[in-house]
């Protein structure tokens, strides 16, 4: 009898290489159809005259939808005599590689289909590609139509030749690699082994899928459980989180990062029964601490002794789903544990040709279902490893408004830990846990809090739009405040000048200045040229959940031919140096979250686009 | 050691947990059904005895009464916030649809006024991958448009259980924390667990349910299975499709197709 585990296994392969039959025949055998299936298609065989071939059992159920019955295209059942298996087979449509990639990351092992006629094929070695990047590491290769080679082994040999060295150099290990001889059409080393080939002693198909491992939780690897939220349901404060790696005690002394709190688990929370004295790699947990330190999503706990990397800079390998290429300076939100946060493309080392799996490092973008290598930088540090190290906090998604475009893995070559460098000069800060929450600003405001932050060229209009953003959100009974360039060069910045270095220096400033307003209950509206990507960004990596850049896009003609302060002028005459549109540069946002466009709008008409956006992000 | 229950739970919990961080708006739905309460008591595990999001019974009015005895007793006895909404008369409901399924559409029709009415943004639902073709290809954060529709055939990645969880303004996400149980296996856990169930489920008379909607296109299963064990051991032998008894999936070819497009669930 099997017993109740499940073992999912990915079916891929070049079109034509006989997929549908290897799975059609595999069914068959271990008599896995339902009753009547097979008789049906052979009568429909019949009626149209036409030799029955094990595929048209998938086209099929296909065809039928088969409803309700457990067969059907993207989730095969069965059971052999040592297990349940799932087999996992996406359809060949246009969509085959999204869902292949769904398929595939939950997949313990694949099978590899090859037409012993024409070989590894092109697709063949980006399937391999793709599977190597999700995590799969024990692989079937069966070496199909046997019988349109007349069973020759020598023919075998030199496919299986030419495939395994493919799969090696991907990084696949050779002790977990299995090549099977097989004619599907015949039944020939499906389940039973047959009679056409007694030069091949190894394991059927049935025999070799019984040979796979399950895959196991990671319990022997260094803890790492990444944060998912805080309850208070009632008086316990549980800290909820899936343990990825490793294993944990009750009194165990966690720290998590990035934040570098530390406290010792004091319980783990169950429910119907509490939820004993140890969890390990695979269980969902709750956990009361010993002590109140903030903590939040995002965060990975860990033991001391061994942390996670905490890196602002990463290299990665991913595979690349969008139609819109992906180029250096592209920013993206990136999703790693719990983690979610924007991240920018610093370059394109390599891209992985699926024709020869050689490198080619002069490609400057990746296209749609490219396997490519890239560095990134993030808004602020975060917990991560590198994929060989632990896989589930080295591994990654990347989102483009709301949309899945690419699935990858932290290179280890290159990650730098950034503990203890960089950021805070003085190490004797502690943050004060504030005993109002900025939430119960909120509820006492009626509103969010957080920064709006305007940046455009001089004359575009900022100023004119954030003095009526604030007249219109006070009227409203709404906390609002105006940061000007005029009103803090006067004071907070009146030392500073105009070079890179000190416009740098007083975005700095602004953003401090800004965040501080913003957990205290106002909307901040800023109102800088902030001609500097890097410096914006870093204003955001301050406040990142409230910050929204609202790129006031109005075009330098019109500016100029404003020039409300005759600014433009006296630059264009060389009165004034380091300009910004004149002769200093301004670095348009890439993706802000609102973008004016000026030219040719009233006032009006641009106010109430913004204040719509405002309302719609700051409503409680 | 985890047993194959345990990982299934835990990953469920998972599941769940990232709903409720990151979707405002969340309701379970809570058809009463033996899957639906799989889902309550896994809200009940990931949340430490609390359900803290509505529960929500769009009502076809045709339920069998054991099921509204049912609702009404464990809306209490589980601290539930029952949401109930009810359907439009099979008048109103597109009447190119075959019979069964027309009256099966009244409860999409039901739930789309529901979503409509409260401002939903994100479903919990307990469908599962093994019930019938359809649902195998669903994802476990499934973005809709507002109108409810679903795409099949455009479905986005989903990468290891990173998931793509917010909806974009104006759509909503259906989460399907059950998508990697069978039913073998819900029975395996209703067992552990000890998880009340309607009657319905258990043999009188030589017939049972195998699964429950309305009682005008609902029909037993012939058995003797009235106990949770006697079902397993029922599972375990039949070649027979557990929605067998549900009308609407086998009036035409594309019958449930189009209504799991239009949002069935």
């Amino acid at each position: 009898m099997a017993d109740q585990s499940l073992l999912n296994v990915v079916f891929v392969g070049h079109v034509d290489h006989g997929k549908s039959t290897v799975i059609g025949r595999l069914l068959g055998d271990l008599n896995a159809l339902p009753d009547g299936k097979l008789e049906a298609v052979k009568a429909m065989c019949d009626r149209r005259g036409m030799p029955f071939e094990w595929a048209f059992l998938l086209d099929a159920f296909q065809a039928e939808r088969d409803q309700g019955i457990t067969i059907d295209t993207a989730r095969i059942f069965f059971a052999t005599n040592r297990r349940r298996y799932a087999i996992i087979d996406a359809p060949g449509h246009k969509e085959f590689l999204r869902n292949m990639v769904t398929g595939a990351s939950g997949a313990d092992a694949a099978v590899l289909i090859v037409d012993a006629q024409e070989g590894v094929a092109e697709q063949t070695r980006r399937h391999a590609l793709i599977l190597n990047l999700i995590g799969i590491r024990q692989v079937i290769l069966v070496v199909n139509k046997m019988d349109l080679v007349g069973y020759a082994g020598d023919r075998f040999a030199a496919i299986v030749e030419e495939a395994e060295s493919r799969l090696l150099s991907l990084g696949f290990d050779r002790s977990r690699l299995t090549a099977i001889p097989v004619a599907a059409r015949n039944g020939d080393g499906i389940v039973a082994a047959g009679d056409n080939m007694p030069w091949y002693q190894g394991p059927t198909l049935i025999e070799a899928l019984d040979g796979l491992d399950e895959k196991t939780a990671p319990v022997g690897l260094p803890l790492r459980l990444p944060v998912e939220d805080i309850y208070k349901f009632d008086d316990r404060r549980i800290i909820a989180g899936k343990v990825e790696a490793g294993r944990l005690s009750v009194g165990d002394e966690l720290l998590f990062t990035p934040s570098g709190h530390h406290a010792r688990i004091a319980a783990i929370e169950g429910w119907p029964e509490a939820g004993g004295e140890r969890a390990e790699a695979g269980q969902s947990v709750g956990l009361q601490l010993d002590d109140d330190i903030f903590v939040e999503r995002g965060e990975v706990a860990s033991l001391p002794g061994t942390p996670p990397v905490l890196a602002d800079r990463f290299r990665a390998r991913l595979f690349w789903l969008s139609d819109i290429s992906l180029t250096v300076g592209r920013r993206l939100q990136l999703m790693i544990g719990t983690a979610s946060l924007a991240v920018r493309v610093v370059s394109i080392d390599a891209v992985l040709s699926s024709e020869d799996l050689s490198r080619d490092e002069d490609r400057e973008d990746a296209v749609r279902h490219d396997v490519v290598e890239a560095s990134f930088e993030t808004v602020r540090p975060i917990a991560l490893d590198a994929f060989e190290d632990c896989p589930a906090t080295g591994r990654f998604i990347l989102q483009d408004q709301y949309r899945v475009v690419a699935g990858g893995v932290v290179l280890r070559d290159g990650l730098t830990d950034r503990r203890g460098g960089a950021g805070v000069k003085s190490r004797n800060i502690t943050r004060v846990i504030h005993s109002v929450p900025t939430e119960d600003r909120w509820r006492m405001n009626g509103h969010r809090s957080g920064v709006v932050w305007l940046t455009g060229l001089s004359g575009s209009g900022k100023s004119t739009l954030a003095i009526a953003l604030e007249e219109a959100l006070f009227r409203k009974g709404w906390q609002a405040y105006v940061l000007d360039g005029d009103n803090i060069r006067y004071g907070l910045s009146g030392d500073l000048g105009f070079s890179p270095e000190d416009r740098a220096e007083n975005i700095r400033r602004v953003g401090e200045v800004s965040s501080l307003m913003a957990r205290a209950g106002q909307i901040v509206i800023t109102a800088f040229i902030s001609p500097y990507r890097s410096d914006r960004d870093r204003a955001r990596s301050i406040l990142p959940d409230g910050f929204h850049e609202v790129f006031v896009d109005t075009s330098l003609a019109e500016c100029e031919r404003r020039d409300p302060k005759g600014l433009y002028a006296k630059a264009r005459a060389g009165e004034i140096r380091d300009f910004t549109g004149i002769d200093a540069p301004y670095e348009a946002p890439e993706t802000p979250e609102l973008r004016l466009v000026t030219d040719g709008r009233e006032v009006e008409e641009n106010l109430r686009e913004l204040l719509r956006y405002i309302e719609r992000q700051f409503a409680l | 050691m985890m047993t194959h229950l345990d990982e299934l739970e835990s990953r469920s919990i998972h599941i769940l947990r990232e709903a409720y961080a990151r979707i405002d708006r969340l309701m379970v739905l809570w058809s009463l059904g033996k899957d639906s309460n799989v889902l309550i008591w896994l809200l009940r595990k990931a949340f430490f005895g609390h359900v803290p999001i509505p529960a929500v019974h769009v009502d076809t009015g045709k339920k069998f009464p054991e099921m509204y005895a049912f609702r009404e007793h464990y809306k209490t006895e589980w601290n539930i916030r029952l949401v109930t909404g009810d359907c439009p008369p099979v008048e109103e409901i597109d009447p190119s649809l075959p019979p069964a399924a027309r009256s099966a559409a009244r409860k999409t029709a039901g739930l789309k006024r529901l979503i409509e009415r409260e401002g939903y943004n994100g479903i919990i639902a307990g469908i599962r991958r093994d019930e019938e073709g359809l649902r195998a290809k669903e994802r476990v954060f499934s973005p809709r448009a507002a109108s409810g529709e679903w795409d099949f055939r455009d479905q986005p990645p989903e990468f290891w259980d990173l998931f793509s969880a917010e909806p974009a303004p104006g759509c909503q996400m259906r989460v399907h924390p059950l998508l990697h149980w069978t039913e073998l296996d819900i029975w395996r856990y209703i067992e552990r667990e000890n998880i009340p169930l309607v009657d319905l489920y258990f043999a009188r008379d030589g017939k049972r349910y195998r699964s429950l909607g309305d009682q005008d296109i609902t029909s037993p299963i012939s058995s003797n299975a009235s106990t949770v064990a006697e079902i397993i051991a029922e599972l375990q032998t039949t070649k027979i499709a557990e929605r067998s008894g549900r009308a609407m999936d086998h009036e035409s070819e594309d019958a449930f197709e189009r209504l799991r497009a239009d949002g069935y669930m």
